[in-house]
């Protein structure tokens, strides 16, 4: 399978050029078909699985307690998940950078001497760029959900966090496929494309001197990784090859195995519409001697990443009850629109713009706060209620105001990326005329006072007309008809 | 500092928050009592609604429909665990023409063999959730986990007196947070993936085809 | 809530300056229902778009300038579902644990959204007197999850006995306004009100009545737009709902 260039030149692109990326993909016809279909199809899915308003209310609540309560504790789950762990004989390594989470893989790798590495779904894996890393140290990492397979042979991104490939589609798959699989010829049957898929990927999941995967769930009590898939992918690349190494941000630990059931269940039906996943893989350690498969060596890796920043922060802590389920993005009329690469980050949509800053800094990230209209179907759907519209607001204010100003503590990386004195300037001159009656009659028909709803013309004129002032104002007209009247 | 440390004392420094909520233990509501039939129907229709095969069957006659049903699938052989109850029986009874019977190996050549020339495999399992449609496999020493992974068929036998209501009633009921096995899996359903354009397709990466076979 | 034979108007900046015929519209309807209507000429703005743009000490100033100028117990009647959720909800958020939390919350409890003080307060008749036609509802985003004015607005629309209420594709979606978003991102905007103004078009209406001037600022800017296009010869109006209902049970002219 040959590879592209294109990827490193994607890494030179700033990722906060949201706004070229947005215009574009506004502009592409074709895809914004494509999401939209998919997205009504994911809603609709998603419907049909919470028919019961009452139910899904309690469920969601749960879902809730049992990520905060785990969060609460999360330093004690780590160690306790940690001890229990290494109790089942898996070795846990610790992780605060993507640097050092991609060192410590590698490390792992070579002392296996290995060559390839054969992955189960791991966005995690995206965020610390792992196959690009492992790729300059020779070592080849790849895909096998299929999705991701698809992605990686494109050489693109993963447009979605559950359904990598969403914005390809069959006929532009059956062209990749019959391009860059050796011995394949053009197919649109779905059937036969994931045949071609199975078929290509049958013996490197055989032939992998490693695997790797994701984790959903890292249980504290019994220190065990739950992984939920449809393939079957994920469990072959965690029992074929001779070592599994799972990575897994420090957040989704669950203090008890008691815990796992009401969140699997909102995941699944959240995430895809299904009462549960083909396969719920538990794993809790390496072969036993007497085992006859299953890998000789689990090791765990937790990264930090940001999350500890998040973490420490009441507010934005509830950014770490997420599951990944992704049905804030399915059901977000703006990812709905631009798609998940115009977002530019592993994470996009709504999740992506509260997770992202912490990630990245808000100085890369500056503009992922305010691509929300705040209309609130994100909340509305998030199966643990994490208030993501609240926490887009709180990351908006945390982007125009400079850490150490007025008693303004430093919460984040990147804090202040969008200030500026012009625009701190014009929010006050905003207000003053706001709170002065004869300021705010005076100045009606000025454009100052109205910067914030006739903006820059040519982008509302672009496909509305500017809206005209009325020749009298609301106040004049009831101060006459009052007048009128007495 | 390593990066345990580093990483332990940030979360231990911003722990205590005031304003974070701290819920209080999940309460486990039980399951709705149900009968034995209907958790063997709802069991039925969750798992048939995935695409699996169903067959109620007697503790005697059911390796007979095993043979059939590799008869029907022109299936040339069979991958079982000779050492446990299940594989026994079907190997006791086990017509000596027709479809042959494998066991798993431990030579290196093995893999190839499993992965390239296996076309089914016949496992039990520990029991059955009714709630999602999910069967409980903790593979054994006896019964290894590749079993019901790698061949395109799977056969599973379950016993009917161990279906439960729900997921948290059969964690409960079999104590699993006491001992984990070092693998457990809720099956439920043949491999499938809608990763093109939506389109379900069964078969991704594992078994094309999960035949259950209830024992009454 | 009890009927009030007193209230307070709270018209919205957008209606004071773009549709002050709802705000007239709405007046003549409360009066004719024997309310006696008072409308501060201190009021201003509900202070959103500060608020939403991250700029908490102007948001929270104007808010204050917005308290002072309606004093006393009497329900405030808001214009517009958004601004509405932005004085009901998000004023106890912006004041939360500072010395007005108390006077803010007082405040904030006086909060009815137009179509909500109709239906739920007053329980109005309305005597339709205009022809048959066919209407179709936007709810604004703030104003159906925050104020659930989704039901009280098609209420309304089902008290006129000559108006067929059409629900257009994708109903609850958002029409792309956000306040500061069409600025901050003027093309996904843009994509989302053409998306928006073409379900209105294809659903059997002939136009479109919200009780959320923001929203309408958007989508008949876009219709109005579109208007002479190719595939939209026929004109789609949009207006805010108090104006419709005046319209269509007035007994004088506007």
């Amino acid at each position: 399978m040959a590879t592209h260039p294109r990827r490193a030149a994607m890494k030179t692109e700033t990722l906060h050029d949201f706004t070229s990326r947005s215009r574009a993909a506004t502009a592409d016809g074709e895809q914004r078909k494509k999401f939209r279909s998919a997205m009504d199809f994911l809603i609709g899915k998603r419907a049909a699985q919470f028919p019961d308003t009452a139910q899904w209310t309690a469920l969601r609540e749960s879902g809730q307690q049992i990520r905060q309560r785990a969060l609460a504790r999360l330093p004690d789950l780590l160690a306790q998940f940690e001890k229990k762990a290494q109790q089942n004989g898996m070795t846990v390594h610790w992780a605060e950078t993507p640097q050092e989470a991609n060192q410590i893989i590698h490390g792992i790798l070579q002392q296996q001497q290995a060559r390839t590495l054969i992955k189960g779904k791991s966005m995690v894996s995206e965020e610390i760029e792992l196959n690009h890393y492992l790729q300059t140290h020779s070592i080849k990492a790849l895909e096998s959900d299929m999705g991701e397979f698809i992605v990686q042979l494109a050489d693109e991104k993963p447009s979605h966090i559950i359904m990598p490939a969403i914005h390809k589609s069959k006929q532009e798959i059956a062209t990749l496929f019959a391009a860059e699989i050796d011995d394949t010829a053009y197919t649109e049957d779905v059937d036969e494309l994931i045949q071609i898929g199975r078929q290509a990927l049958r013996r490197q999941f055989l032939n992998a001197d490693a695997g790797l995967s994701g984790v959903n769930f890292a249980i504290a009590e019994t220190g065990t990784l739950c992984l939920v898939e449809n393939e079957g992918n994920g469990r072959l690349s965690t029992s074929v090859p001779r070592v599994h190494i799972a990575i897994t941000g420090i957040e989704k630990m669950l203090e008890n195995l008691a815990d796992l059931p009401p969140l699997l269940t909102l995941l699944t039906r959240s995430a895809t519409g299904q009462p549960i996943t083909t396969y719920v893989n538990l794993i809790s350690g390496p072969r036993r001697t007497d085992e006859q498969d299953g890998p000789e060596e689990v090791h765990i890796v937790l990264l930090d990443n940001g999350r500890s920043q998040a973490y420490a922060d009441v507010q934005l802590r509830q950014t770490l009850q997420c599951i990944r389920c992704g049905a804030c993005m399915n059901h977000c009329p703006v990812y709905t629109r631009i798609g998940g690469h115009a977002y530019g980050t592993t994470y996009p949509g709504p999740i992506g713009s509260i997770i992202s800053p912490h990630l990245l800094g808000l100085e890369e990230t500056r503009d992922l706060p305010s691509a929300s209209t705040l209309c609130g179907a994100c909340g509305d759907v998030c199966p643990v209620k994490i208030p993501i519209p609240e926490l887009l607001l709180r990351l908006r204010v945390e982007n125009v105001t400079r850490a150490g100003t007025k008693d303004h503590q430093e919460v984040m990386r990147g804090q202040g990326a969008k200030y500026r004195l012009s625009e701190k300037l014009a929010w006050q001159a905003w207000s003053l005329v706001n709170v002065k009656p004869a300021l705010y009659l005076a100045s009606r028909r000025s454009v100052t006072g109205l910067r914030h709803l006739i903006p820059s013309a040519k982008s509302w004129t672009q496909v509305r007309v500017m809206p005209k002032i009325a020749p009298q104002s609301l106040h004049e007209l009831i101060k006459a008809h009052q007048e009128k009247k007495s | 500092m390593s990066a345990r440390e580093h990483i332990l004392a940030k979360l231990y420094n911003s722990r205590d928050q005031a304003g974070w909520p701290v819920p209080m233990a999940l309460e486990i509501t039980p399951p709705q009592p149900s009968s034995a039939a209907e958790k063997c129907a709802q069991l039925k229709a969750m798992m048939a609604a995935v695409h699996t095969e169903i067959y109620e069957l007697s503790s005697e006659n059911w390796p007979g429909k095993v043979t059939e049903l590799m008869h029907a699938k022109h299936l040339k052989n069979l991958l079982i665990a000779p050492q446990t109850a299940t594989g026994r029986q079907l190997q006791d009874s086990w017509p000596s023409e027709g479809p042959v019977l494998k066991y798993y190996q431990q030579q290196e050549r093995w893999k190839e063999e499993l992965f390239f020339s296996v076309d089914a495999a016949l496992t039990g399992c520990r029991s059955a959730v009714a709630e999602t449609g999910s069967l409980v496999l903790w593979p054994t020493p006896a019964e290894p986990r590749l079993m019901s992974l790698v061949p395109p068929v799977h056969f599973v036998v379950l016993d009917s007196r161990n279906i439960y209501a729900t997921l948290p009633e059969v964690m409960q009921a079999e104590n699993w947070a006491a001992a984990m096995p070092t693998n457990a899996l809720l099956i439920s359903g043949p491999s499938k993936t809608a990763d093109i354009q939506q389109t379900l397709a069964y078969g991704a990466h594992g078994p094309k085809e999960l035949v259950l076979l209830i024992i009454a | 809530m009890h009927s009030n034979s007193s209230i307070y108007l709270f018209g919205t900046c957008v209606v004071d300056l773009f549709f002050p015929q709802a705000g007239i519209s709405a007046l003549k309807i409360l009066e004719r229902e024997g309310i006696q209507v008072s409308y501060p000429q201190a009021q201003s703005c509900c202070g959103q778009p500060a608020y939403t743009s991250g700029y908490l000490d102007d948001a929270r100033r104007v808010a204050l300038a917005q308290i002072a100028a309606f004093p006393g117990e009497a329900p405030i009647v808001v214009l517009s579902g958004s601004c509405a959720g932005m004085m009901k909800h998000h004023y106890p958020t912006l004041f939360s644990g500072m010395p007005e939390e108390t006077s803010v919350l007082q405040f904030s409890a006086r909060i009815i959204e137009f179509t909500a003080y109709l239906v739920e307060v007053l329980n109005i008749q309305l005597q339709d007197l205009g022809p048959a036609e066919s209407v179709a509802l936007h709810t604004s985003c703030t104003a159906r999850r925050e104020m659930g004015t989704l039901h009280t607005g098609r209420e309304l629309l089902r008290r006129l006995k000559h108006i067929d209420l059409k629900i257009h594709d994708h109903e609850s979606e958002c029409c792309g306004f956000g306040g500061t978003f069409s600025v901050r991102h003027p093309d996904i905007s843009a994509a989302m009100v053409q998306d928006k103004t073409a379900a209105l078009r294809q659903c059997g209406a002939s136009k479109v009545v919200s009780a959320d001037c923001g929203c309408l600022l958007n989508i008949t800017g876009a219709l109005q737009k579109q208007q002479g296009e190719p595939d939209h010869k026929v004109p789609f109006a949009g207006l805010h709902i108090a104006e419709l209902i005046w319209q269509r049970t007035r007994g004088e002219p506007l």
